[in-house]
């Protein structure tokens, strides 16, 4: 029996992954200080820790918005670290979906449209993907609300449209910071509940959090402090499939 | 795969400009104005100016006129000297000499204008009664529509027939054939043998002193012999109580040149040949060639000044939208982080922009056409003022509201584009 986050052969792989902002001559903030981390694929992992200690510098990095100061990245077999801009910007398109704190729609585009919009850079024509954007504005229950305008949304729909969003390319990997963090406990329940779904489908979630309850659904909790990993803990309930 | 991409990038744009109609409404302005003052001033310059040309054309660019002309010691010595004659202006010896002495001449034509009532039963209509010689119609432009023009035996008879132009031929004979008919001028009948319209009717402003012509086509032409024998030498005119004699024998002398070559150098020379026997100036040369030129010239000057104003409205439009659209970019921070992460490239996001930019000003350019193609029409109407659209004046408009576009969104698109993605998500 495989565990998940054990596989011999890791979606993602860090090598002493570092992150330095340098802000002055004598003011260096050093967000990461190596991180050697590995998420096999299928698998849900939560990273955890005081506010400060990395955690979005390091989603960030897994979803190729930025580059490492230093050490390595490598998604899937390619090493993410060594990629110009526009390989990145492809990198993200197709590979990886993301999920907000604060939902990050479009204001002037409607539930349908905003699902769109990671295909308009992928060069396909719309009208070929029109019905799996409302089987996925459907999956995550708005497959009536696909002209309204994102003003017309609670929270947690608004947050249910960016879900649906991060699933239009069927990336591998679905990236999510504080995806919770502006939703009342209910509607927070509803969205993560969906991320469980997709998960259970074979997408691998890598979700940052500051709840224990949220944490507890993922296989892995990783805890960092000042730019490291602190400690790491394995769900042992969970992680048999 | 692309033309998806760029069809909806397109709408994807006007509907962003959409959301702000007042705004995208208001930085049109600057183009608008821009465009429709580029076409709508060259569309009244162009007319002006080929209301000009036509006009000197008329009078034929292988013609140099010499004018008789009043001076003006004549006018101001005689104000308190009433009933004195003046003795002025070209005389036959003149047109003679002008034949004999420049080279390059090939026709020297003399006229006597004379402004005269001419009446037929009970119609009468003031004219200028143009005693000239019957070759008239080679040196001045001509239609002969009916009849004939004076022929040589009229000159040399002294016959009393008379050709007339169509305006006179509609006023005098409403119901009547003219031909055959005769007008009365002063006391004499004269049989009307031809009617004709002036091709080269420029504004003949007879010098007999009224400085606003009448109609320039109530014209009628007789023979010169005859005006000289029924009209005399001394003209007498009376105005406001005085009145006054003149001695003209000639009001105009037309020198027509064999060639344009000629004609360049025509001016000086007439001038010396005539001012050996004119101690006073009481002549003018009108060189049409020359002015012309002028015109043309003054054109040329005209573009450039228009050319100058539309440049610097455009450019101000432009700044305009590079400033809106650089607000736009601000604005919109979030919006291009989220499109970067959601795997926009650089490249893309530029695009966005940019299309953004051209679509103002581009749509700013269509409403600039349509009211620059309005307004002539609405200058003609309300002036009476000719006016021509040019073709290119269009295009060049137009085309120069899209580079505006262009070049003014480079900037604000590259500096959307240059964004961190992070920074750019994080914005607000
Ligand atoms: N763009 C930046 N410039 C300078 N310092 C930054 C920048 N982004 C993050 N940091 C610093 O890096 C550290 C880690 O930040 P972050 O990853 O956002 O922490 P969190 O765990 O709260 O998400 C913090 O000390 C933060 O101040
Ligand atoms: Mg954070």
């Amino acid at each position: 029996m495989s565990l998940p986050g054990t596989n011999s052969t890791p979606m993602i792989r860090t090598v002493d992954l570092q992150k330095t902002y340098v802000l002055g001559e004598e003011n260096i903030v050093r967000a990461l200080r190596g991180v050697d981390f590995q998420v096999a694929q299928g698998s849900y992992v939560a990273i955890m820790g005081p506010s400060g200690s990395g955690k979005s510098t390091i989603l960030n990095l897994l979803g190729c918005l930025d580059r490492p100061s230093d050490g390595q990245y490598f998604l899937g077999t390619e090493d993410v670290s060594q990629m110009d801009d526009n390989q990145l910007s492809e990198v993200r398109g197709r590979r990886i979906g993301f999920i907000f704190q604060s939902y990050n729609l479009i204001a002037q585009l409607t539930v349908l449209e905003n699902i769109q919009v990671p295909l308009v850079y992928q060069g396909v024509d719309l009208r070929d993907y029109e019905e799996r954007c409302v089987d996925l504005a459907k999956l995550v229950g708005l497959g009536d609300r696909l002209d309204h305008r994102p003003s017309q949304l609670s929270g947690g729909q608004q947050q249910r449209v960016a879900v649906a969003r991060s699933l239009v390319n069927d990336p591998l990997i679905i990236l999510a910071d504080e995806p919770t963090g502006n939703l009342d406990s209910k509607t927070g329940t509803e969205v993560l509940d969906l991320i469980d779904r997709l998960n259970g489908d074979g997408k691998t979630i890598i979700l940052v959090t500051h709840d224990d309850k949220v944490a507890r659904r993922a296989h892995r909790v990783i805890h960092m402090k000042d730019g490291r990993i602190d400690r790491e803990v394995v769900n042992r309930e969970l992680t048999p499939r | 795969m692309l033309r998806f991409q760029f069809v909806s990038t397109v709408r994807l744009g006007i509907k962003s400009l959409m959301l702000h109609k007042l705004r995208a409404m208001l930085t049109m302005l600057g183009i608008i104005f821009g465009v429709c003052s580029v076409i709508a001033m060259l569309a009244i310059g162009e007319g002006a100016s080929y209301e000009a040309q036509e006009r000197i054309k008329k009078l034929g660019s292988n013609n140099v006129i010499v004018n008789s002309y009043k001076p003006a010691e004549d006018n101001q010595q005689n104000s308190g000297n009433r009933g004195m004659q003046i003795d002025y202006g070209l005389t036959y010896q003149d047109a003679s000499r002008l034949q004999a002495t420049i080279p390059g001449v090939k026709r020297v034509l003399p006229m006597r204008i004379i402004r005269e009532n001419v009446r037929f039963s009970r119609n009468e209509v003031p004219c200028q009664v143009i005693g000239t010689l019957p070759f008239y119609p080679t040196v001045v432009g001509v239609d002969q529509v009916r009849g004939r023009f004076l022929c040589h035996l009229d000159e040399r008879h002294q016959n009393n027939v008379c050709v007339i132009t169509t305006g006179l031929a509609q006023r005098l004979f409403p119901y009547q054939d003219p031909l055959q008919h005769a007008v009365k001028i002063s006391e004499f009948y004269y049989r009307v043998v031809g009617i004709i319209r002036e091709t080269g009717t420029a504004d003949q402003r007879p010098q007999t002193g009224q400085m606003e012509g009448e109609p320039i086509d109530n014209n009628v032409y007789i023979p010169l012999s005859t005006s000289r024998t029924r009209f005399g030498e001394v003209l007498i005119r009376r105005s406001a109580g005085s009145f006054q004699a003149e001695k003209v024998e000639l009001h105009r002398v037309t020198v027509q040149m064999e060639t344009l070559e000629a004609v360049e150098t025509a001016d000086p020379q007439i001038k010396l040949v005539l001012d050996r026997f004119h101690d006073r100036k009481d002549y003018e040369v009108i060189v049409p060639l020359e002015l012309l030129r002028q015109a043309q010239e003054t054109k040329r000057m005209f573009n450039i000044v228009l050319g100058s104003i539309a440049a610097i409205s455009l450019l101000v439009g432009g700044i305009g939208i590079m400033n809106i659209m650089l607000a736009t970019v601000t604005e919109r921070t979030r919006e291009i982080g989220v499109r970067r992460a959601l795997g926009a490239k650089k490249r893309d996001i530029v695009t966005q922009f940019l299309v953004e930019t051209v679509v103002l000003s581009i749509g700013g350019g269509l409403i600039g056409v349509t009211v620059g193609l309005i307004v002539p029409v609405i200058v003609s109407h309300l002036t009476a003022m000719k006016t021509i659209v040019t073709v290119w004046s269009v295009f060049v408009a137009f085309g120069i509201s899209g580079a505006v576009g262009i070049v003014f969104g480079i900037y604000p698109a590259r500096a959307a584009a240059n964004l961190d993605p992070i920074e750019a998500l994080r914005h607000e």
